[in-house]
């Protein structure tokens, strides 16, 4: 399935500044290999050493939070868009 | 989903104050109820700062009676690109003094409360008792911790704004108003490890993105104020200045939330410093007892020079930093090649290596990284190219 993943600023020095990739899977779980496979060392931002999504990053499939549905092995049907939004905590200085 | 307003109406307003206001006073959802809602308002401003600067502006001109402002820092030369409450004549000045004045000139019904102190778990809850809501633009994810727990405990719903380069971020936190609403632990458990999320200063940001999410968190303060239209409870608002898009999100309150879950473990303010960490428990290690200054390192460049000893030094910034200033004979290998490991490739085992950033943040990063590798000698300079501008070089330009 090809789904489209939104790639954050903070993250763009992987995807070559390309702020939209496509990526293929089923699940997020897949999504996340297929990125890693053309984006070698994303997958380490995302997922923490022992594979799970780390805890100040989200990822949305549609406008849900995966950790509300099935967390990586929630479904990305064709067209779905994944989105990566890491905690920023900029404000000020 | 509209809620009740937070604040009772004024009893009355001035000839004055409906003459200033008419334009909010003709719009039917807000009119006379709603401005009397407003100048009967508490709200404190977290940080007079990027987000702080229209926040405040756009609060004041709204009519909000009672502003606090929470802000410990003075205003600085680099501020003013996005900082528009300040002016070049408040170079120098307490950023709350600064505001103050901007809003005394843009609104006088308007009551300032300054508090400068910076904010601590000492202070925290006898600032924030007596504010209806909260508008946060802190910049740092120790105080943005604190002010969810704080606001939490004090049933205070805040409007929280996040930004960095050219995404925003802005969310209602409203645990203690909306059954199931959810806080900023439910959308982010855990801070990120420091040294992999770059602050502002660090990564920078566009100006007006400044005013992109400052002025949403205002309109939802007025939302909230006044009771009018449907709040950014449980959604985050996400915004992308590249590909001006917007996009709403949905946030859900987690049952395991440590906070405001089922079974809590934060109970009370906690040490935010070292929940979130000022920099790596292996950096900390790292740069222990090898850091040196950069008077040191002005000595061991002229003794390179004249050939009695050799070493390489490294700027582990940005290639756009490197061009803004940089300390003579530094070599560029930003810290991400670090990270992917592509630098230590290029550095050589038989030399030091002595490594520098802008403060001394990622450099201490990188230190435990190159002395993890084998190099036991490696060393990094305290303070950075800004120390090296204001205390060896000051003929270049500090950012």
């Amino acid at each position: 399935m090809s789904v489209s993943v939104r790639i954050p600023t903070i993250l763009r020095t992987y995807t070559g500044g390309e702020s939209e990739v496509s990526a293929d899977g089923a699940t997020l779980a897949d999504v996340i290999d297929d990125l890693e496979a053309n984006f070698s060392g994303i997958k380490a931002r995302i997922l923490d050493d022992q594979g799970a999504i780390r805890r100040f990053v989200n990822v949305y499939v549609g406008n849900d939070d995966v950790r509300f549905l099935e967390n990586l092995e929630t479904k990305t049907p064709e067209g779905t868009q994944v989105s990566v939004i890491p905690a920023v905590a900029g404000g000020s200085s | 989903m509209s809620l009740p307003p937070l604040v009772e109406p004024a009893s009355e307003l001035t000839n004055d104050e409906v003459r200033r206001y008419s334009r909010h006073l003709i719009i039917p959802d807000v009119g006379m109820d709603g401005q009397k809602r407003l100048k009967n308002a508490k709200v404190l401003v977290i940080g007079a700062g990027g987000l702080g600067s229209p926040a405040l502006l756009y609060l004041a001109a709204a009519g909000v009676g009672t502003i606090g402002i929470a802000e410990f820092d003075e205003v600085d030369e680099s501020n003013l690109q996005r900082q528009v409450i300040h002016g070049q004549s408040d170079v120098g000045k307490p950023k709350a003094q600064s505001a103050k004045e901007s809003i005394a000139e843009t609104n006088p019904y308007v009551n300032v409360v300054v508090h400068g102190e910076r904010l601590d778990n000492d202070n925290v809850l006898q600032i924030f008792e007596g504010y209806d809501l909260i508008v946060d633009g802190t910049d740092n994810f120790a105080t943005r911790y604190m002010v969810n727990d704080a606001a939490y405990f004090l049933k205070i719903p805040y409007v929280w704004g996040s930004i960095y380069r050219f995404d925003g971020q802005a969310s209602v936190f409203a645990p203690t108003l909306v059954d199931d609403a959810p806080c900023y632990r439910c959308l982010y458990p855990e801070p990120p490890p420091p040294g992999m999320v770059p602050s502002c200063a660090e990564g920078g940001v566009l100006g007006v993105l400044c005013a992109s999410i400052g002025s949403i968190q205002v309109n939802e303060a007025i939302k909230l104020l006044t009771g009018i239209g449907d709040p950014l409870v449980g959604k985050l608002m996400i915004y992308d200045a590249l590909e001006m898009e917007y996009r709403k999100l949905k946030v859900r309150k987690d049952p395991s939330c440590a906070l405001c879950g089922d079974n809590p473990t934060v109970t009370g303010l906690i040490d935010y410093d070292t929940f979130c960490g000022a920099i790596s428990e292996e950096a900390a290690d790292a740069a222990a007892d090898s850091t040196i200054s950069v008077v040191q390192l002005e000595h061991m460049l002229k003794e390179r020079e004249e050939g009695t000893r050799d070493f390489v030094l490294v700027d582990v910034r940005e290639p756009n930093e490197y061009e803004i200033n940089k300390i003579p004979g530094a070599v560029l290998i930003p810290k991400g090649d670090f990270l992917n490991g592509t630098a230590l490739e290029k550095l050589p085992h038989d030399k030091q290596i002595v490594m520098h950033c802008k403060t001394g943040v990622r450099s201490a990063e990188t230190l435990a990284i190159v002395k993890g590798a084998g190099y036991a000698d490696a060393v990094h300079v305290g303070g950075g190219v800004v120390a090296w501008v204001n205390q060896i070089d000051p003929s270049q330009p500090s950012y």
